[in-house]
């Protein structure tokens, strides 16, 4: 019985990773095999170099990778604090509400980020929503909030919200109730339940949510052309322009093995330490 | 649960979630109203109104076009998550088998993925082939990121899945495919209906994987990028409005007909 169990799970596996195989590792071997092509060629028939890389480090590309990291970091930070509020009183306030909650913010996943971002640009531009109905209404006057590097932050706070909010909830509920009622009972202060209880058995829905939301942002570019108007030029920008107006693929696929290796090195770490089956198994039991 | 806080901070809590919602929700408002201006360059407040671009919208030919380019793409990329993500989600969850773990891991490194740099790597692949790129392509590339994601939803649904059930009809003498046929499926659907209906709605509303891998074919959110940083059309709020209505009206749809079915088998 035991054996054939253990052969239903091999095959099931099979169609996805077959799949990925196909349309994620081999493209992710592709990349890796033009970023040692000479500069500007089309296929990978040529003798290996490293001279791709010698152009990111000898050119000014280390800017774009730290706008990139700085701004995704910042915006890790800002999603945590506003998250987390939320999160809590998902997992531990407010009870089937909470699903109305979800369903709403899962509901704007949907809408193309793009479209979403460019909502934003109407509300923010000058004469937009903002600007325009504070000038009717109050009579003041405001400069337009778009093309700078905080309202890129803002933007992927904005698109990446979902992605921090529900690794958070999931992390939160895995908190027993019975072990905050205990510290509280024995007279633990608020301030001392989050730091010694909630934080630490959340951790693994904490460590998820920044990941994947830093890895989202380090990729992003929408943020940096609709709201920052190019304003500052990001990773994704890079990689973009080198594989379409540059149209040297060796190049693009060198900064793209820089930004892979460092979100794989994060996302490995990351995963290391998460017990998958607690964290997506835990909720199914409360939720049922 | 919940008895532990006092009114005061569930109101809080209430309001801090509203505020929230509202914050997520203020650019769709934003389109949704600008798309009833009448004013070619849209400010802020809006005089007047009229619904003449959503007439021009449904008229145009090349609306219409990428309309059923998106639909078809986002049909095919649920068709296929949806049989993948279901044996998928078993491996992940339900049999105990030597390489789970790493499995698990493995199929949620495409998540952890920015998705400008997984469109691009399969342009190269799908070069290196010698394919040109389409909207058959697009399909391809769509499934990286959204396989996963079908399969994780399903996933979820099959950790609450009693073993015991399926032990039972295989001592009765059920055969393997009866089983999967008679009580897996069953059991597991309403994590597979999510799964679809996920898989759908990320399709069609996927831009940064459709930029580099449609070729000359275009889906919506590529048409309504490709007009807003070409200059601003008024076609593009009432053309996101619309893509908007229908991900809400399909939203609605779908969960009323999951709630017609509980309802409908608790009664029976």
């Amino acid at each position: 019985m035991q054996k054939s169990l253990r052969l239903a799970g091999l095959l099931s596996s099979l169609p996805i990773l077959l799949l990925l195989a196909l349309v994620f590792i081999a493209p992710l071997l592709v990349v890796f095999g033009f970023s040692i092509m000479p500069t500007k060629t089309f296929s990978l028939l040529q003798w290996p170099t490293l001279e791709n890389f010698e152009t990111i480090i000898g050119l000014s590309y280390y800017r774009s990778l730290l706008w990139s990291l700085g701004l995704s970091s910042a915006t890790v930070v800002i999603l945590l604090l506003i998250c987390y509020p939320l999160a809590f009183a998902m997992a531990k306030v407010f009870g089937v509400f909470a699903n109305v909650i979800a369903i709403l913010v899962v509901l704007t996943l949907f809408v193309s980020e793009n479209i979403r971002l460019f909502g934003w640009v109407l509300v923010l531009m000058k004469g937009g929503l903002l600007s325009g109905t504070l000038k009717a209404w109050l009579g003041i006057e405001m400069a337009g909030l778009l093309y700078n590097a905080p309202v890129i932050v803002f933007g992927m706070v904005y698109v990446y919200f979902p992605f921090m909010l529900f690794p958070l909830t999931l992390g939160i509920s895995m908190v027993p109730n019975e072990l905050r009622h205990a510290a509280a009972d024995l007279g633990a202060s608020r301030w001392t339940v989050l730091r010694e209880i909630d934080l630490p058995l959340a951790m693994p829905g904490i460590l998820v949510g920044c990941m994947l939301s830093f890895v989202l942002c380090t990729g992003a570019m929408l943020e940096s052309k609709l709201l920052g108007g190019q304003k500052v030029i990001v990773m994704a920008d890079e990689i973009e322009t080198a594989f379409t107006y540059g149209q040297n693929w060796p190049l693009g696929s060198a900064l793209s093995v820089v930004l892979i290796a460092l979100v794989g090195v994060m996302a490995i770490f990351v995963l290391r330490r998460v017990d998958l089956d607690q964290i997506l198994g835990r909720t199914n039991v409360q939720s049922s | 649960m919940g008895t532990q806080f006092t009114r005061r901070q569930r109101l809080g809590y209430l309001l801090y979630g509203v505020v929230v919602l509202a914050f997520l929700y203020l650019p769709l408002i934003a389109i949704t109203l600008a798309s009833f201006s009448r004013k070619r360059y849209v400010s802020f407040p809006i005089k007047q109104y009229t619904t003449r671009w959503y007439e021009k919208a449904f008229d145009s030919l090349t609306i219409s076009d990428i309309f059923w380019t998106s639909l078809t793409i986002a049909l095919a990329v649920m068709a296929i998550c949806v049989v993948v993500g279901f044996f998928g989600a078993l491996a992940y969850a339900r049999y105990p088998w030597r390489g789970r773990k790493t499995y698990q891991k493995f199929i949620l490194l495409p998540i952890f993925f920015p998705q400008s740099v997984l469109g691009l790597a399969l342009l190269l692949w799908i070069n290196f082939l010698g394919i040109i790129p389409s909207w058959q392509t697009a399909i391809a590339a769509h499934l990286v990121w959204i396989a996963p994601i079908a399969t994780l939803i399903i996933a979820i649904q099959a950790y609450s899945f009693d073993p015991a059930l399926e032990e039972a009809a295989r001592d009765m003498g059920a055969s393997n495919w009866q089983v999967l046929r008679e009580i897996t499926l069953p059991l597991l659907l309403p994590g597979v209906v999510s799964a679809g209906l996920f898989s759908f709605l990320l399709s069609w509303g996927n831009f940064p994987l459709s930029l580099f891998t449609t070729g000359a074919d275009l889906t919506l959110p590529e048409w309504l990028y490709a007009k807003m940083v070409s200059g601003y059309s008024p076609l593009v709020p009432a053309v996101g409005a619309l893509t908007i209505l229908g991900v809400a009206i399909i939203l609605a749809v779908t969960i009323t007909i999951m709630w017609l079915y509980r309802h409908g088998r608790r009664a029976a």
